[in-house]
């Protein structure tokens, strides 16, 4: 589940994910705004990575109304909106709840995270290697 | 759907804190309730104001964090205020 584009990493963190999550054999789903969803699409014509892209407000209904869950959701934030997407997802779905935290004051949105999920955070603006490293310490596609 | 914004680019606990603190009538609902044709979004319990016909309720978009809206409708207010028993 993709917050807004504005932090660079995010791209670069969801096409990482969605590769290690492939090749443990899981099938990713992205869910994101129109503008988060299309960096993805346009840097993965020939779709190597990417499987289905749908849209976020799309996602939450068809997880509220039970038409659709998931095994393990991750969620991206950087703002306020971030943690309250991860919180919404706590709250609907059954899946296994990762909040990937980054961006210039990470530490403050981690702060707001008061319910159940694994929290996966570092100081990750433009390099994405903190967030990678952080991701790889906890391996959530090994879980 | 006619609406007046009365926070933009807030966080959900300006927006939580706003309603408490500025309609006396209020309930508390879970992430995913459904108002209009809107999933609302947020850190339990989201606080939704009521203020006679108009119902004010948080409307989070991922880029602009959480907008307070105002929206005057009499059947969707009585709705919500049945839940409140």
């Amino acid at each position: 589940m993709l917050g807004c584009p504005q932090v660079p990493v995010q791209t670069s963190i969801a096409f990482y994910l969605i590769s290690r999550l492939k090749k443990a054999g899981i099938t990713p789903v992205v869910a994101g705004n129109k503008a988060a969803n299309t960096l993805l699409v346009v840097s993965d014509p020939d779709r190597h990575y990417l499987g289905e892209v749908m849209d976020l407000d799309r996602a939450v209904a068809m997880i509220t109304e039970k038409k659709r869950d998931f095994d393990r959701c991750f969620v991206f934030i950087h703002n306020d909106a971030g943690v309250s997407y991860a919180a919404t997802m706590g709250a609907i779905s059954r899946a296994k709840l990762y909040a990937l935290v980054y961006g210039e004051h990470f530490d403050e949105q981690v702060k707001k995270i008061d319910f159940p999920c694994t929290v996966i955070a570092a100081k990750a603006v433009h390099n994405p290697l903190p967030l990678k490293k952080a991701i790889d310490e906890v391996a959530p596609w090994a879980a | 759907m006619n609406y007046e914004i009365l926070l933009r680019d807030a966080t959900f606990k300006e927006s939580r804190d706003f309603i408490r603190g500025n309609f006396k009538e209020s309930i508390d609902v879970q992430p995913g309730f459904k108002i209009f044709d809107v999933y609302v979004i947020g850190l339990p319990p989201i606080a939704i104001g009521l203020d006679g016909d108009f119902v004010i309720f948080p409307y989070t978009k991922p880029c602009h964090g959480t907008f307070l809206l105002r929206v005057e409708d009499k059947d969707e207010a009585a709705r919500l205020r049945l839940l409140k028993k």
